[in-house]
């Protein structure tokens, strides 16, 4: 009895837990929004995170998104092959590359880049004292670095995420190409023909709700970092980890809402 | 005037500060001393707004530090922290001149530099170190870097938390020095916490003993060899033996 007592008081302990750190997240992200519409905002540091987040993210999107557009067409032949349909090929990556694989893969690889350097950043600058410093100093950690890094993830990500689409659907088309015998013309054919707006729009919608989570993940945890170099190494986990968990979440939950009519 | 009066802090079952109290009259150096983990950082830290007190009141000039224009209170500190804190992305010119790039003290670009590099001099730092970012110098150069920083906008009050820790003797006290020059020069309040007895004697008017969370005395720095205090005695003297436990 008393063994079922405590298995459930262990549920319990850690559904509270969770709806506590919910709750403190959603006040955390209120309050980043709120600076906003609060002057000064800091273009320098807005600027610098739009680069850090953005510029420097596009390699390992574009990589990504080329693989996975690449291996995409493979499957959808292979198991296309099984009732005659291998002609959907070019429709098939064009559409799961911009609705759901892009900016999920996107995010994904973006969560591991920047919610971890973002937390690990911050939560140094807090060991350190450096964000007692900037209080001190009359400015506000929120406004200065967590308002600029959250802003520019929202805005970097959807752009990456369209250039991912692009890449993808050409590694889609390099293999299609190259190795699954399709004509060029054929293939760009199909491809445009089946794609519609809402396709693409609707990923970049995605793609700007991850960004904010990334950045809004890495800040918080960042800011909520223990002391020392374990506390610092925590933070960086368990930013890179909420931001995973957080955009497959909320990807199922925007793909219902966009997509189950 | 900064005033603590009956001021409590705890952090979950330990309770840090139990009812501070403590003057610190304008233009004077006060010096708080105590062991490790007495709460000599607590205390300073709630008087800058960084940690609310959980009782008591503090006020400077007889204004409540919890009330009022927040920006316009902290322009009229500069603070010194214990590893430098400086901003590791930004060089070493405009870590000093932080302030004077926003804000309401915010100068012209150039102007800002000028000052910037005019106190790194007023510190014993060379121009070349301006370009430098915080990573490329000693710790001794970024305690002086730190220093600039907290003069670099003139405050009426400034804050050291352990200036000399880390350093070596010539350079603690060449640091004890600069405080004592600038703190003088400038008509400062100043307020420092050290375990360092040679910078007690080189900084200080006052010195105040924070011991199990309540200023144990308070006196003028020439007073303290004689207090008669058994807890400053013995923390002067760097007993083992005494009513403090060496053992916390």
């Amino acid at each position: 009895m008393n063994f079922i007592l405590g298995f459930l008081a262990s549920i319990g302990r850690t559904v509270l837990n969770g709806l506590a750190s919910m709750g403190r997240i959603a006040l955390f992200a209120s309050d980043t929004l709120s600076h906003l519409a609060r002057p000064p905002f800091y273009w320098r540091e807005f600027l610098h995170a739009l680069v850090q987040i953005g510029w420097l993210s596009l390699p390992v999107v574009g990589m990504t998104a080329l693989f996975t557009g690449g291996a995409l067409a493979l499957q959808i032949y292979a198991g296309g092959a099984r009732f005659n349909a291998e002609t959907v090929v070019p429709s098939i990556v064009a559409i799961g590359l911009t609705r759901e694989l892009g900016p999920v893969l996107g995010g994904l690889m973006v969560a591991a880049r920047v919610a971890s350097s973002i937390a690990a950043e911050i939560g140094t600058m807090k060991v350190t004292e450096q964000i007692d410093a900037l209080t001190t100093l009359s400015t506000n950690p929120m406004k200065y670095l967590t308002l600029p890094r959250v802003l520019a993830a929202t805005l970097a990500v959807p752009v990456l995420v369209g250039v991912g689409d692009v890449i993808g659907i050409m590694g889609g088309f390099l293999v299609g190409v190259g190795r699954l015998d399709f004509s060029a013309a054929t293939y760009l054919h199909n491809t445009m023909d089946f794609l519609e707006t809402w396709d693409v729009v609707s990923g970049l919608i995605k793609g700007a709700a991850f960004g904010f989570i990334v950045a809004l993940m890495g800040c918080y945890y960042g800011m909520n970092s223990g002391r020392g170099a374990q506390g610092v190494g925590r933070a960086t986990k368990s930013a890179v980890v909420a931001a995973s968990v957080l955009i497959l979440a909320s990807n199922y939950i925007l793909t219902e809402v966009f997509f189950s009519s | 005037m900064i005033e603590l009066k009956n001021v409590h802090k705890a952090f979950g079952p330990n309770r840090v500060l139990r009812g501070v109290n403590l003057t610190i009259p304008s233009a004077t150096s006060l010096v708080i001393i105590g062991g490790s983990g007495t709460g000599k950082s607590v205390a300073l830290k709630c008087v800058l707004g960084l940690i609310r007190p959980d009782s008591g009141t503090i006020t400077l000039d007889g204004q409540d530090v919890t009330r009022g224009d927040r920006d316009a209170f902290l322009a009229r500190f500069g603070m010194l922290f214990q590893g430098g804190a400086l901003f590791d992305s930004l060089p070493v010119w405009q870590n000093v001149a932080f302030r004077l790039l926003r804000g309401s003290l915010k100068r012209p670009l150039p102007e800002a530099r000028e000052i910037a590099i005019e106190k790194l001099r007023r510190v014993g730092l060379k121009p070349d170190v301006a370009d430098k970012f915080p990573a490329e110098l000693s710790g001794g150069m970024q305690k002086r870097v730190g220093l600039a920083r907290a003069i670099a906008a003139e405050p009426e009050i400034i804050f050291f938390d352990e200036p000399t820790t880390g350093l070596d003797p010539i350079m603690a006290g060449v640091i004890n020095d600069l405080i004592r020059e600038i703190v003088t020069e400038m008509g400062a309040t100043a307020m420092t916490i050290t375990h360092d007895m040679t910078s007690v004697r080189a900084i200080a008017d006052n010195v105040a003993m924070l011991h199990d969370g309540v200023i144990k005395w308070t006196g003028p720095v020439s007073e303290m060899d004689n207090s008669g205090d058994p807890y400053l005695d013995q923390f002067i003297h760097g007993r083992a033996e005494g009513p403090i436990e060496a053992v916390r």
